[in-house]
């Protein structure tokens, strides 16, 4: 059977029978480092392509389809296009800070792969603090996008970025609760205790409704803090042009375009991770037949199944809903979701003290 | 009382934004609904609906006959001169004198589809065609005469 488990314990039994310790750690890093860079880079790929194809489905359109078999390539030829452009800095930015500004947003999404599970003991960090690193790395974001804005030195860039700003520190709230309804189901914070915990069944099953509830705030506050549609108000088309990023241009541009998807794909893993068992396979209580055979797909399927799944329900979002306005932004927050996920949080401690829960 | 009106709003709100994901979510998962037409590859059989303004055209019989009587209504009601009738007097085998088209000079270049000289049109000589290919190279060639060389009125029409 297929497993990437395998394939690291190899590498790592080989470099240390090679080198020395020291350098055989060296060497990981080097590897981990290629490999997060150029998952990154087929993601950006693949998800920008599927973004297109899904939203014009949904539109009764038929979406890319002149480069390669069924416009597989278009993004490709696009990125092309993006790396031959001029990265053009305005006359009056404040270069630094400007040239800074997409790095540090890429940075955020870089850190927030280390705590990952990809698949059964895949994962680059296992920190036991996995849950806590997350929210609190996630929300530097709005550093690099408060950095572009103000660096652009255009009021479109400002507002937009302020506009982030807010949406993104009123939605971390609501975001963390959700989060925080499964620690106190499961009672840990490290990430691969979650998905063991999740062994016989996933959480959205077993926490009955209040982890279903959990999960359509937690979803709806992620859509929020990635500032997709229909909270996308810092990029607004419409009013802003193009919000924080209307100065940039080609790879720095690219940089920015690729941390939305880098940033979707995270939250949606996290929420895998969280509510469907991250790479756990699909197990009832002790239908031992059904388990078996569901443990016969490898578990990096299962997690990049669940992932693509919630990252099709985002863009599923994106091309149904029409954006909010500032104060229905807010008003949604504050009056709604907060209220809902304090509330859920006591249902869910209840649940978990009188062991509700299967 | 407030805690129901609360509950209900946000039901409310939920139901109505899985009515719209219900829709999309049909046409995802529905492609033979999707509209678009690759046009350049589907020349053949593409299928242009009848209403589509693209050229005005005056259409003629099999003997050559048009229904045009040279009334210069279509050229009055045209907003920005895009037609010009020219008229000569024809003389009938009884020796009367009638007046008929030379000419109906038509530039596409000028035309804005706007339908008004069909409109105007007493006779029902000149319609819309859903033709929209008009790109030429040489500019002269959009100035079009629409009636054809040796064509006369159709019998009965003043």
């Amino acid at each position: 059977m297929f497993s990437l488990e395998g394939i690291t314990t190899n590498v790592q039994d080989w470099l240390f029978m090679k080198f020395n310790p020291t350098l055989a750690l060296a060497i990981e890093c080097v590897i981990v480092i290629l490999l997060a860079i150029s998952l990154f880079a087929i993601l950006g790929l693949v998800l920008v392509l599927m973004e297109r194809k899904v939203a014009a489905h949904i539109q009764i359109r038929l979406g890319p389809n002149r480069v390669g078999p069924g416009g597989m390539f278009q993004t490709v030829a696009d990125t092309l296009k993006l790396i031959m452009k001029e990265g053009l800095v305005p006359d009056m930015a404040d270069k630094f800070l400007f040239n800074l500004a997409p790095f540090v947003v890429m940075m955020v999404g870089m850190l927030l792969l280390a705590p990952i599970a990809f698949a059964k003991n895949f994962q680059i960090w296992d920190i036991n603090i996995g849950v806590l690193y997350i929210s609190s790395v996630s929300s530097l974001s709005v550093i690099g996008i408060l950095m572009a804005g103000w660096a652009s030195n255009n009021k479109y860039s400002l507002l937009g970025a302020m506009r982030s700003g807010a949406q993104i520190v009123s939605y971390e709230l609501s975001a963390g609760f959700a989060v925080l309804t499964i620690v106190v189901l499961t009672g840990s914070l490290q990430l691969s205790e979650i998905v063991n915990a999740q062994q016989n069944g996933w959480w959205i099953f077993k926490g009955h409704i209040p982890a279903v509830i959990a999960f359509v705030l937690y979803i709806i506050a992620v859509t929020a803090e990635t500032n997709r549609a229909p909270f996308d108000l810092a990029e607004a088309e419409s009013e802003l042009t193009a919000g924080f990023h209307t100065e940039y241009s080609g790879m720095r541009f690219a940089l920015f375009f690729l941390a939305e998807y880098i940033n979707i794909f995270i939250v949606c893993a996290i929420g895998a991770t969280l509510f469907f068992g991250g790479w756990m396979p699909l197990h009832i209580g002790n239908w031992e037949a059904f388990n078996h055979i569901m443990d016969y797909i490898p578990s990096s399927v299962w997690f990049m199944g669940k992932t693509f799944f919630l990252i099709f329900l985002i863009m599923w979002f994106r091309w149904t809903f029409p954006r909010l306005r500032v104060d229905q932004l807010l008003n949604l927050e504050w009056k709604y979701l907060l209220p809902i996920s304090l509330f859920n949080l006591l249902l869910v401690a209840v649940i978990a003290i009188l062991g509700w829960h299967f | 009382m407030f805690l129901k009106d609360y509950i209900s709003e946000v039901v409310n709100g939920v139901s109505s934004l899985l009515k719209g994901m219900r829709k999309t979510g049909y046409y995802f998962a529905h492609p033979k609904e999707i509209i678009t037409e690759q046009y350049p590859d589907n020349r053949a059989t593409l299928l242009m609906s009848e209403r589509f303004k693209g050229e005005v055209v005056m259409p003629h019989d099999e003997n050559n006959e048009h229904a045009c009587t040279g009334c210069t209504a279509c050229e009055l009601a045209c907003p920005n001169g895009t037609i010009k009738v020219v008229t000569k007097f024809e003389v009938s085998p009884e020796g009367k004198k009638k007046k008929a088209i030379d000419a109906l000079v038509y530039r596409l270049e000028l035309c804005t589809m706007c339908n008004l000289c069909v409109v105007a049109c007493p006779s029902d000589a000149i319609k819309m065609a859903p033709n929209f290919e008009h790109s030429v190279f040489d500019r002269t060639k959009l100035t079009k005469v629409l009636n054809q060389t040796g064509s006369k009125i159709r019998e009965g029409i003043e």
